[in-house]
Formats: C-alpha cells, sequence, structure tokens
C-alpha cells in the first residue's frame, strides 16, 4: 500500500488549533461566553477606558525612557548637545534626563508623551469618578469597585509625584522641597521619616534613586494590580445600565465584545494614542533645559506642579500662619492642609456609599444607573464637592492669575480663602434648584406633552401655546430621558444628515403641517386646563 | 426570565437543538450559543441588505480603505522621518539647518495621524458596516443560595477543626509567637536600614555656615563660584545669594546654607536697627517676642536665610520698593526692616538671621544661624545659643 502523501490542510487550520487546545484545556465554553459579553452602550462609559488605554502608553514610554535614565546624583560635567548647558555641573539624573530629551533619537517625543499620558490618566481617573459618582453606579453592590477606583487615584497620585521629582530639574527639586515640608509637619515622626526617607538632610543622594525604583517599579505593580481587580470586579459583577427600552435591574442590553464592542474600543484606543502622539511632539511639556538643574536657591514665579496636585498646593497657600504650639512641641499649620486634607479626603469618598445606604435605609443591589437630576442631593454634594476642588485648583495658580489679570496677589489669596467656605454651597444649592426644576419639566412634558411652538388664538381672544402630548394615557416618572422637541418625536422631520455639509435634501415636515393645518383635537391638549 | 437556569445560572441545551443538524445556518448556532450562555437577541440587522452593493455602502468601504491605507502610509512616513529626518539638536544660529527643529513635531504628526486614521477607520467600520444589534443578557446577579452559603461556610470552618487548633490551646498559644517574631522580621530591614535618629548629629540644626566646617572659624560668605565678598561689592538697596565659604558650600550638599545679603539703605537701616532694639527691649521686660532675636548687622549689611520658613522653598523675591521678600511657592511675604517676620501668606516664623561680622575687609558668618533654618517641625528649639551653634 501506498498511501497518497497527506497534504496539509491550511483551511482547517484554525479549527483544528482550536480543538487542540480545547482537548487541553477546556475552554470552549468560557471562551465562548467572554465574545459574548453584552456591553452596554453610552457614551459616558468611554471615560474609563481613556485612563486604560493612557495607562497602556505610560507603560510603553516609560519602558523606553527607563532605558536610557539615570537616576545616579553624581555630580557630572554636562557635556551634552543642548550647548547653552555646557560645562555646567549637574546629577547624572538631569544629565541623562538631558540627555532623552536632546541626544536619544525620539527621546524627546517619548517624554513629553509620557509626561501627557499621565496627566490624561489622572484627568480621565478624575472625570470616570464623577461619572460614577453622579450616576450612583457606585451603590450596591459595587462599593468595592468604588473604593479600588478610589485607591487608583491616589496610587496614580503619588506615581505621578514620583515621577515630576525624578529628572532633578529645578521644578522637580522645589516639589522635592515642598514635600520635606509636608513630611516635617507631621507631628512626633516628623523629622524621623524626613531623614529616614531621604537617608539624610534634603537632598542628599538618595532620594532620587529611591523614587526612582518606587516609580518604576513598586506602585506601577500597585497600579496594575488594582486595575486588574478594578477590571475583574467589573466582569464580575457586569456594568451598570441606565434606564432604557428593555433595561431593567436583571439584564445587560447591549452589543456583544466581538465584534461591535472590540472595534468601537479598539479605535478609541488608536485615537487616545494618537492624541497622545500629537500633544508629545506638538505642544511642549516640563522643557527641563529650560528650568536647568535643582539648585536650592533658585526658584521663579509660577512654579506650578502638574494640574493634578494643584489643589494641595491651593490648600497650603490658603492657610493661615497658625503654628499650634503645645509646650515645647509645635504643630506646624502645614500639617492641616497637606496631611489632614488629603487624608479627609481619601476617607469620605471610600465611605461615601455607606454613609447614602445607611442614610436612605437602603440594601437594595442597584444595576440601574440614576439620572443626576433625579438625585438632587447626591448631586449637589458632588458639585459642591467639585466647587471646592475647583477653588484650591484655582488658589494654586493664584500667583499666575494675579500677574495676568493684575489683581492683588493677597487679594486673591483672600478670595480664595472667602471663596472656599462661600462657593461649595452656594453650587450646592444652584444644583440642588437645577436638578428639581429639571424633574419638573420632565413632569411637565410627561403630563402635558412637548412644546410645538404653534401658537392658537381662541374665540374669546386669548393665546395659548398647543402642546404635542406623549401618549393618550397617563405617563409615569420613570427616570428617562423624555423627549423635549417635536424633530424627538418623528413629527417633525429628522435632522438633515451630513457632518460638515447636508448630504440629504430636506424633506418638508408633514406632521408639524399636518398639526398646524388641521388641529386634531384627540392629540392636541388645551394647556389652560391645567 | 426566558431560559431555565441550572448550575452556575447558564441555560442547559435545548432538547429539540441537534448542533450537528445540517440545517442548521451558523447564525442558528450562534444563537444556540447565546441561549445557552443566558443571552438572546432582540434586534439583528444588518447594516446593509445582501446582494448588490448600494452607492452608500461603496462610499463606507472607499472611506475605510482610504483610511487604512493612509494610517500605514502615515506609519511607514514615521519610520522613515525616524532613520533619516536629522534629529540631534543644533543651537539656532547663522548657517545652522533648521531642520532638526523639526524632526519631534514630524514624529507627532505622523504617529498620531497614523493612528487616528486607524482610529477612524476601525470606527467606522463598527458604526456603518457591522449588523445593528441588541442583545440582552441576563444578569444573574443575586447572591448564592443559602444552601451554597452554608456548605461553603461548612468547609471553612471544616478547615479549623481538622487542625484541632481548638483543642490544643497551647498550639495556639505558640503560634502567636512566630506570628508576631515573623512579622517583626518581615519589617525590621526596611525600617531598620533606612531609620535616622534626629537627635544624632542633629543634622537639622547645623548649616554651612558652622565654624566647626571651617576648622573653627568663622565661614566667610562667597559667591556660588567661591569667590568672597567685600562689603563695597554690594551697592546701596542691592542684595546678593551667598553660600558658605567650605568645599562644596554652593553645591546642593548645603542645601540649607543659602542665604540672601542685603546692603539696606540708610533709613531701612536705621528702621531694622529701631525693629531689634525694640524685640531685645521687650524680651528684657518679658514681654512676648518670637525668638530668638538676633542682632546680626554690620553696619549697614543683614543676611537672611532663604530658606523659607514654611514649606522650604527659597523666598527669593526681592522687591526693593516695599523691602519685601516673597516665597513664589505659597506666598509668604516677609518684611525685611523688621527682622524679615512674615506679614502675608502660610509662614508663620521670621527668616532666620546671619550673625554677619567682616574680617580682613571680607564678610564672615559670626556664627551659624541661631535657630534652625527652614519649615517648622513637631520638636523644633526656638532658639539656639551662639554656644551651641558653633560647636
Amino acid at each position: 500500500m501506498s498511501p497518497k502523501k497527506r497534504r496539509f490542510d491550511f483551511a482547517r487550520l484554525p479549527a483544528a488549533t482550536g480543538v487542540a487546545l480545547d482537548e487541553r484545556l477546556q475552554g470552549a465554553t468560557l471562551l465562548r461566553r467572554a465574545l459574548n459579553k453584552v456591553f452596554p452602550n453610552h457614551w459616558s462609559f468611554l471615560l474609563g477606558e481613556i485612563a486604560l488605554y493612557s495607562f497602556i502608553v505610560l507603560l510603553l514610554t516609560g519602558t523606553f525612557l527607563a532605558l536610557f535614565f539615570d537616576p545616579s546624583m553624581t555630580e557630572v560635567m554636562y557635556d551634552g548637545s543642548y550647548t547653552p548647558l555646557r560645562g555646567i555641573e549637574m546629577s547624572r539624573a538631569f544629565a541623562s534626563s538631558l540627555n532623552i530629551s536632546f541626544d536619544v533619537r525620539g527621546g524627546l517625543i517619548m517624554r513629553q508623551m509620557h509626561h501627557w499620558a499621565a496627566l490624561l490618566f489622572m484627568a480621565a481617573i478624575v472625570v470616570h469618578m464623577f461619572r460614577v459618582f453622579f450616576t450612583g453606579a457606585f451603590r450596591k453592590p459595587r462599593e468595592m469597585n468604588w473604593i479600588v477606583g478610589v485607591l487608583l487615584f491616589w496610587v496614580g497620585f503619588l506615581e505621578g509625584f514620583a515621577g515630576y521629582g525624578l529628572p532633578d530639574d529645578a521644578l522637580s527639586g522645589t516639589g522635592l522641597r515642598i514635600a520635606t515640608g509636608i513630611i516635617l509637619s507631621i507631628p512626633v515622626a516628623g523629622t524621623w521619616i524626613y531623614l529616614s526617607l531621604f537617608g539624610g538632610e534634603f537632598p542628599g543622594t538618595e532620594i532620587v534613586p529611591r523614587l526612582y525604583i518606587v516609580h518604576v517599579l513598586l506602585v506601577p505593580a500597585i497600579l496594575l494590580a488594582l486595575i486588574t481587580v478594578h477590571m475583574a470586579l467589573m466582569v464580575k459583577q457586569k456594568h451598570t445600565q441606565f434606564p432604557g427600552p428593555r433595561a431593567t435591574n436583571d439584564n445587560v442590553v447591549g452589543t456583544r465584545m466581538v465584534p461591535a464592542f472590540a472595534l468601537k474600543t479598539g479605535a478609541f484606543f488608536m485615537m487616545i494614542f494618537g492624541m497622545i502622539a500629537l500633544l508629545g511632539g506638538l505642544v511642549q511639556i516640563n522643557p527641563i533645559w529650560l528650568f536647568g538643574p535643582y539648585k536650592g536657591e533658585v526658584v521663579s514665579a509660577a512654579s506650578q506642579p502638574d494640574f493634578y496636585v494643584m489643589f494641595l498646593d491651593g490648600s497650603t497657600r490658603l492657610m493661615p500662619d497658625w503654628d499650634l504650639h503645645l509646650g515645647p512641641y509645635t504643630i506646624p499649620g502645614m500639617f492641616w492642609p497637606t496631611v489632614v486634607l488629603p487624608g479627609i479626603l481619601t476617607m469620605l469618598p471610600i465611605f461615601y456609599p455607606f454613609i447614602e445606604a445607611r442614610l436612605a435605609k437602603d440594601k437594595a443591589s442597584h444595576h440601574l444607573l440614576q439620572r443626576p437630576r433625579d438625585v438632587p442631593k447626591r448631586t449637589a454634594l458632588g458639585m459642591m464637592a467639585i466647587s471646592f476642588w475647583l477653588v484650591l485648583t484655582i488658589s494654586g495658580g493664584n500667583d499666575v492669575l494675579a500677574e495676568k489679570f493684575d489683581i492683588s496677589l493677597n487679594a486673591m489669596t483672600w478670595a480664595g480663602r472667602v471663596g472656599l467656605f462661600i462657593v461649595p454651597p452656594i453650587a450646592y444649592y444652584v444644583t440642588y434648584r437645577i436638578c428639581l426644576g429639571l424633574q419638573q419639566h420632565d413632569r411637565e412634558v410627561l403630563a402635558h406633552g412637548v412644546e410645538t411652538g404653534i401658537i392658537r388664538r381662541l374665540p374669546d381672544g386669548r393665546f395659548e401655546e398647543v402642546h404635542q402630548p406623549l401618549s393618550t394615557g397617563h405617563l409615569e416618572y420613570t427616570g428617562t430621558p423624555v423627549p423635549k422637541k417635536m424633530n424627538k418625536l418623528g413629527a417633525i422631520g429628522p435632522a438633515i444628515r451630513g457632518f460638515f455639509f447636508p448630504i440629504e435634501k430636506a424633506a418638508p415636515p408633514p406632521a408639524a403641517r399636518q398639526v398646524a393645518e388641521s388641529p386634531a383635537p384627540r392629540e392636541l391638549e388645551d394647556t389652560s386646563k391645567h | 426570565m426566558t431560559v431555565e437556569h441550572i448550575r452556575g445560572g447558564h441555560a442547559a441545551p435545548a432538547e429539540d437543538f441537534y448542533v450537528d443538524d445540517p440545517a442548521h445556518t451558523r447564525f442558528d448556532l450562534v444563537k444556540e450559543g447565546l441561549r445557552r450562555d443566558g443571552m438572546e437577541i432582540v434586534h439583528y440587522e444588518p447594516a446593509f441588505p445582501p446582494g448588490r452593493k448600494g452607492r452608500v455602502e461603496k462610499r463606507i468601504e472607499r472611506t475605510i480603505a482610504f483610511l487604512f491605507a493612509l494610517s500605514g502610509l502615515l506609519a511607514v512616513a514615521f519610520v522613515v522621518a525616524y532613520i533619516w529626518w536629522p534629529w540631534r539638536y543644533e543651537l539656532p544660529g547663522p548657517g545652522v539647518s533648521l531642520a532638526s527643529r523639526y524632526y519631534t513635531p514630524i514624529l507627532a504628526a505622523t504617529l498620531g495621524g497614523s493612528l487616528f486614521a486607524m482610529g477612524f477607520a476601525l470606527a467606522i467600520w463598527g458604526k456603518k458596516l457591522l449588523p445593528h444589534e441588541v442583545i440582552i443578557q441576563d444578569r444573574h446577579a443575586g447572591p448564592s443560595s443559602p444552601d451554597e452559603q452554608k456548605l461553603t461556610g461548612a468547609a471553612i470552618m471544616n478547615v479549623i477543626d481538622d487542625t484541632g487548633i481548638k483543642r490544643r490551646p497551647i498550639i495556639k498559644a505558640a503560634l502567636l509567637l512566630p506570628a508576631a517574631g515573623l512579622g517583626a522580621a518581615a519589617v525590621a530591614p526596611l525600617v531598620g536600614a533606612l531609620i535616622k535618629n534626629p537627635q544624632d548629629g542633629h543634622p537639622l540644626l547645623k548649616t554651612g555656615w558652622s565654624p566647626k566646617l571651617n576648622g573653627g572659624k568663622p565661614v566667610p560668605l562667597t559667591r556660588d563660584d567661591g569667590t568672597p565678598i567685600r562689603p563695597e561689592d554690594v551697592s546701596v538697596g542691592g542684595q546678593m545669594t551667598v553660600f558658605p565659604g567650605i568645599p562644596g558650600g554652593a553645591t546642593n550638599k548645603y542645601a540649607d546654607s543659602p542665604t540672601l545679603l542685603i546692603h539696606l539703605r540708610q533709613e531701612d537701616a536705621d528702621a531694622l536697627r529701631a525693629s531689634i532694639a525694640e524685640s531685645q527691649a521687650k524680651l528684657a521686660a518679658g514681654a512676648k517676642v518670637q525668638l530668638p532675636v538676633v542682632d546680626g548687622m554690620w553696619e549697614n549689611f543683614v543676611a537672611y536665610s532663604k530658606i523659607c520658613t514654611h514649606a522650604g522653598c527659597p523666598a527669593s523675591l526681592y522687591e526693593q520698593q516695599t523691602n519685601r521678600l516673597l516665597c513664589p511657592c505659597h506666598q509668604s511675604q516677609f518684611l525685611i526692616t523688621e527682622q524679615a517676620k512674615p506679614i502675608f501668606g502660610p509662614a508663620n516664623r521670621k527668616l532666620p538671621m546671619l550673625p554677619l561680622a567682616v574680617e580682613n575687609g571680607f564678610l564672615v558668618a559670626r556664627s551659624d544661624f541661631l535657630e534652625p533654618i527652614g519649615p517648622s517641625y513637631w520638636e523644633r528649639p526656638v532658639e539656639i545659643t551662639e554656644q551651641e551653634a558653633n560647636e
């Protein structure tokens, strides 16, 4: 017998590989479930993805930078391409940062992309947190993931601060020097912690190498672990969703992960990566060669930290000169705005889900989101917190504002001190009223219908606006979006398609004409009766 | 709920569905898979009808293909620019090519453009060409059944039973020792290696102005290049940052030592002398003044530590008109005619004054600062005697 030589069948290769893998891993069912996982569609769900994808860019660019950065504090004479600094004594850390910017091919764009990605990472975390807070997505059963999120913010904050201190330029040294002031303000243990962390007096030669290992190993490992837990909990607990057609507390309505969500999120990743690349190469950030190496006596006006640190800078600026003397001991005024305040700002959000549930006596599990207007107190509280943060952040740059707008610096400080106590309550009140107003308008439309813009004159001479009711029956208020315009009802033709120019001809609005010409009494309601 | 639930909340295979039935289309199998996973397709509509492609469909196809091509081209352009575009920094000047200035922006434009084109292509594909679908997935969000909870609880508690720790209290007690010991052992190397005792050599009380660092002689005031300073080098109303005249005195090794030397105008010097005299009189009368009161002037010269008493930034913005020093970090302001006492902002203490003298025509520090410079801390002494400072 001479069996014909079997030809390798390429068409069967994927299936055969699949079978071979399943024989070993029994993964068929699991894989299918993963591919079929349902993702709800809402734009606000993309905010967390920005943070995730910026983190990936941070890992990629950070690995590149680590290949060329040297955290050593040994003094060297700069001899690189950037002529203005040649012959100047500086640490190897600063010299190698300059080398990355000038003597490593493509190093500058990597450095700037890394910094921009860090800012985007922190900003996305903050905005994602707003979304989760204002829609009530943190409620049971997702309190744990909310806490992981709060921790991610602070660990990201720490990571950013450690990275800011690495290049040993004038700004990063100033940031570290302020950090020593903060550490020293801690009662009893301050001097011990300060000298132990810095290995002696500021700046010493230890802190930058130590920050380096913190920045490239310890904290990224914690971030990665927390992100993994964040994702795993999300997959296990499934997404929340806004109430809407077919959406209930017991299901998830949306599209499958593959292909619809995968294409969408893949596209989003490309765009975020592209945005960071554009920023990194076109918009200068942290030009350390202009700041020069860190020297204890050098600082300039407008020394601002990255935006996510500015609120602490602001709180430090606004704090009055209140040192507390207890016998021979001192609690520096700096302790309150830089140690106690961040402590409160960590613990309050961590416990918020439990506080809210306790006050509302709410033990149920919630998978449907709430619109901010439907929970006015929470929304108002959130806006109060944001306005508090904004006053502090603006105060963190009050010297720049004072200079640009020719305002007295002291007046700016006093405005911040007063504003910190006045603005948040105003924000609370205004938000609360806006929420009630929006609710009220929804109820009005549900009861009476959409304003048509058509004015009718009654036989007795009065004028009234014709309303288009949404239904012949009674409509419950359910916390879902209510159409407010006639074209949302299809009564007027839909908006003309086309982004820059119309790609179709506008059709005459038949429904509107019909309404205008022959008002049908069954559909049109006399608003004067209500 | 439309599906029957079994273990793990997933549906059983339908009895009348045969996966191997040749009549099933692939989509039938997809639906059955979804059904078994607790999902249901409630809406599924191809973006375009099958068969001949219409004008709109073709246009979308062309757009996506164009974007992919653009993405690929820009990526190649990135690689080409990365390798061949001149990239080394050159100081601008006559005859210097500007090409390298554009290196980073070109990388950004090509890489960013490529990624954006790719992103747009994928987004349009997903939005315009994929079937519109609405799938409902059961959430199965509730807790495990009470039976399950109980069985798992029993399994956990059984571990304790199996170890028999309850009937062996001596083991339980003994176990505490290694638990505490190993815990401490885990922490000890980290804490033990890092820890520095602030009382050990009192580093916070000493600066580079300590005569001990200069063989017991007063430390001269020097510029950052180490040259000493004569009083006539600073014009009236002028100021200069000075460093201790010791090896490495102007480096970050003595980052606590930078000092601002000011040659006061006559009336300002008189005001400062009056302020010091007033404080001394108050001190003698037992009234409350901020310690220490230092008479460190030499003629009309005064020197204050540049390290802000608030957070340690250099309080270095000198406003000649108002005789104020401003710290740019948190805007504390100090009045130099009143012993640099803080008059605005978060700083609470005066900037320490360096006692000045002149030896052989050069300015020197009579002693180290008579208080710790920089931010306040818990056990900070308010005053150091001149003798202690010079030890």
